[in-house]
């Protein structure tokens, strides 16, 4: 059986190797210089101290130009397109192709079990197509690195699911989906429409409704929020004084994720107060009216970055592994 | 003889509709039997609960006195060649080969070479490049070299033209002359079952309509005719399986162990072209005929 | 070696045409007492029949005595048929000629003859039918 599937799955496994192949050897030869620029930016050497913006903006600068933007953004767009790709064309066809064609007939009754071939295929194809991504993401995220470093942006939608390991779990995700599409329906053409807009929904909903709730997020308590130039930084004063705000801040840095700033009154209630046109006449106005209340920061800091990336893909997986246990279930009650 | 299959109370429904019902059969080994019946009678159907494609919905079914696709050993001893022989386009004929002997522990070789040799077939041609003539005895070679105890083989010859099928058949029974081999074989031409089969089973309407011997069958069933008479007036140990009547004529066919004795009657015999005709074209509802005591008992 | 044919349009089961293409082979000297029949592989291969059907005419035959089956080795002719000696032969030709002659001179023609022929013939060697 792990033969049969072999011959059967050679030529997308070839073409899958080719593409990485061609697409490792692009990072090999662009990353060193990419690094290079980034050593001899000063970057390092001014983070320690102050904020670096203009030194940052410059090696942006540096690097659009020497890989020209369409570059950059074009691997990006691979690492988010793989996992489909994927679920697409091998995920999709695996089952669907043998029961559309009936194929399925000349191989279910040869002496292997039903329950044996599925795991043979889920197992050789899937795990192809999980490394295949894998691989791929890990290398753009060494090629990233020093981008990554100077934009400080890797919790953000955009990046986080073209970085570590969440798209091999991505990957993983959109295979099963795409294997139970094909057994369900039955035919390939719609089980790939399925897959695609199945793994898009999903991955939509899970950023925006499961990843925030993944980790508990810190709460900065404070006064007064002001919001610091270059880079998204966010400054949190303890108490506002007669001269402006006052007390030891607290900062956070542009990388962090910030979820919300809200207004809290004493009993720790969120309000959304309509400061009366009467409150913005001066500071002490603004100070008397919003006496009671103070400002919640709500964030992840960008430490957390691995530990969403294991949670996030311990989702996928479990997911995957989900749909997986219904494929065979399917596949031994449905079909008969 | 054991009985190679054996369905009890056999049942197949879809939704509202019975592909296959209440069908009671005991297939007796080392035969050549032909499953005949129109199209959507349920022949496919029957095939597929033998082979484990499918579930049954009420009753129960033996195929070698085990499960159907029970186990790898279960499947190992049943071949199947389905209807219009699927195959793997894209695979070559040596490689449609390989996977036989990849999926199956008894695969003997040198019979699959010897067979691709003796029918013409490149080994390194795609399947999907095949005639379908070539394809079915591909199909067929991959069902015999695992050296099967029983051939299940639906419609394998519908959409072959007449020297395809002729070869195909005798492929098959040299087969059956080689090894022993029981064949179930579906089909809806009579012609060809004629020539192979001595055993019969008539499906209709999702039902058995008759089962037994080839031999036994054509001796107990008679075509009468004579002057024209209501079928009630029939002695009761004649079973009337067919009947029409002009104004002055009447003519039946019927089926009984005992002598007839009417010197009114023209007797002549039936052919198993006019036998199964007769029992595909019973109305449905028609109760199940299988009687136990047609089939010859060796 | 014998070759057997089909003619699936006769109405005669095959296993008997079989028979009778044995006979008729013994009758003109084609097979003699030593000579193999073809195996049921042989023929199966060459007329796609059910071997059963080979092996049904071939017992047949070992019942006639005409053939025996050495297990292992194969069917062989062990006598040719009776009644095939020149003189019974004359004598019934010369029957049948008077016969011919008296039904001709009675105004028969030869389809008249040949419908008495083959009725007499099927009701006379019908299998198991006096």
């Amino acid at each position: 059986m792990i033969r049969l599937t072999w011959l059967q799955f050679r030529m997308q496994a070839a073409a899958a190797a080719a593409a990485l192949a061609v697409i490792a050897v692009v990072l090999a030869l662009t990353g060193p210089h990419l690094a290079h620029l980034y050593d001899v930016s000063g970057i390092t050497v001014c983070q320690a101290h102050a904020d670096c913006a203009s030194l940052s903006s410059r090696f942006l600068n540096q690097a659009s130009a020497a890989f020209t933007d369409n570059f950059l953004l074009g691997f990006g767009n691979v690492v988010v397109a793989a996992p489909a790709l994927v679920g697409i064309f091998w995920g999709a066809p695996l089952i669907a192709r043998e029961l559309e064609t009936g194929t399925y007939r000349l191989t279910w009754t040869q002496a292997v079990t039903r329950t044996r071939w599925l795991i043979v295929k889920l197992g050789i194809v899937g795990v192809a197509g999980v490394a295949a991504v894998g691989l791929l993401s890990l290398m753009l995220t060494w090629w990233f690195r020093p981008i990554d470093l100077v934009n400080m942006n890797r919790l953000t939608p955009a990046v986080f699911g073209e970085r570590g390991v969440v798209p091999a779990a991505y990957a993983a995700f959109a295979f099963a989906l795409g294997v139970t599409a094909g057994v369900v329906l039955r035919r390939t053409l719609p089980a790939m429409a399925v897959a695609l807009a199945g793994f898009a929904a999903t991955r939509l909903a899970i950023t925006y409704w499961v990843r925030p709730h993944l980790i508990t997020p810190v709460q900065a308590t404070g006064k007064v929020v002001e919001s610091l130039p270059g880079g998204g930084a966010l400054r949190l004063w303890p108490a506002a004084g007669p001269h402006g705000p006052a007390g030891t801040p607290v900062t956070i840095p542009g990388s962090a994720w910030v979820y919300s700033i809200q207004q809290v009154d004493a009993a720790g209630h969120v309000v959304h107060p309509v400061l009366r046109a009467a409150c913005h006449r001066s500071q002490a106005a603004i100070d008397a009216c919003t006496a009671g209340y103070h400002r919640v920061v709500s964030y992840q800091p960008s430490t957390r970055f691995w530990a969403f990336q294991w949670r996030e893909t311990a989702v996928f997986l479990a997911l995957a592994l989900i749909l997986a246990g219904l494929t065979f279930w399917w596949l031994r009650r449905r079909l008969s | 003889m054991t009985a190679v299959l054996e369905a009890n109370g056999l049942g197949k429904r879809y939704g509202r509709r019975w592909a296959l019902r209440d069908c009671t059969i005991s297939i007796p080994g080392g035969r050549v039997v032909g499953l005949v019946g129109p199209n959507g009678a349920g022949k496919t159907t029957l095939l597929h609960l033998a082979v484990g494609l499918l579930a049954a919905t009420s009753g129960t079914i033996e195929v070698l006195g085990g499960c159907p696709a029970g186990s790898p050993a279960q499947l190992a001893r049943v071949g199947f060649v389905a209807q219009q022989t699927p195959t793997y386009a894209g695979l070559s004929v040596s490689q449609h080969l390989r996977l036989g002997a990849w999926l199956n522990a008894n695969w003997d070789a040198e019979l699959a070479k010897r067979r691709i040799k003796q029918f013409g077939l490149d080994p390194n041609e795609r399947a999907g490049k095949l005639s379908g003539g070539q394809r079915a005895q591909l199909a067929l070679t991959l069902a015999i070299a695992k050296r099967p105890e029983l051939l299940l083989l639906d419609e394998p010859v519908a959409s072959l033209d007449p020297l395809a099928r002729r070869e195909f058949l005798q492929g098959l029974m040299e087969v059956v002359a080689g090894h022993g081999t029981s064949v179930l074989l579906s089909s809806h031409l009579i012609a060809d079952l004629e020539r192979v089969c001595d055993h019969l089973v008539v499906l209709a309407a999702s039902r058995v309509q008759v089962t037994g011997d080839v031999d036994a069958l054509l001796a107990s069933h008679y075509r009468l005719s004579g002057p024209r008479r209501d079928p009630a007036a029939l002695p009761a140990n004649q079973e009337v399986i067919q009947e029409s009547h002009t104004d002055k004529q009447s003519t039946f066919l019927v089926r009984t162990t005992d002598p007839i004795l009417d010197p009114a009657w023209t007797i002549r015999p039936v052919t198993m072209d006019d036998l199964v005709l007769a029992y595909m074209s019973q109305p449905p509802g028609t109760k199940n005929a299988s009687h136990p005591g047609l089939e010859v008992i060796r | 070696m014998i070759e057997f044919q089909l003619d699936t349009a006769s109405g005669v089961a095959t296993y008997l045409q079989l028979v009778q293409q044995v006979h008729d082979a013994l009758r003109l000297g084609l097979l003699e007492p030593g000579d193999q029949l073809p195996t049921a592989q042989q023929v199966v291969i060459k007329l796609a029949i059910n071997p059963n059907t080979v092996l049904k005419a071939y017992r047949d035959l070992e019942r006639e005595g005409l053939v025996r089956a050495r297990p292992g080795q194969g069917t062989f002719i062990t006598r040719s048929l009776p009644g095939t000696d020149p003189g019974t032969q004359a004598r019934f030709l010369a029957a049948m000629t008077d016969w011919l002659l008296s039904a001709r001179a009675e105004g028969l023609g030869p389809d008249d003859i040949e419908a008495i022929y083959r009725t007499a013939v099927r009701s006379c060697f019908a299998e198991g039918v006096a």
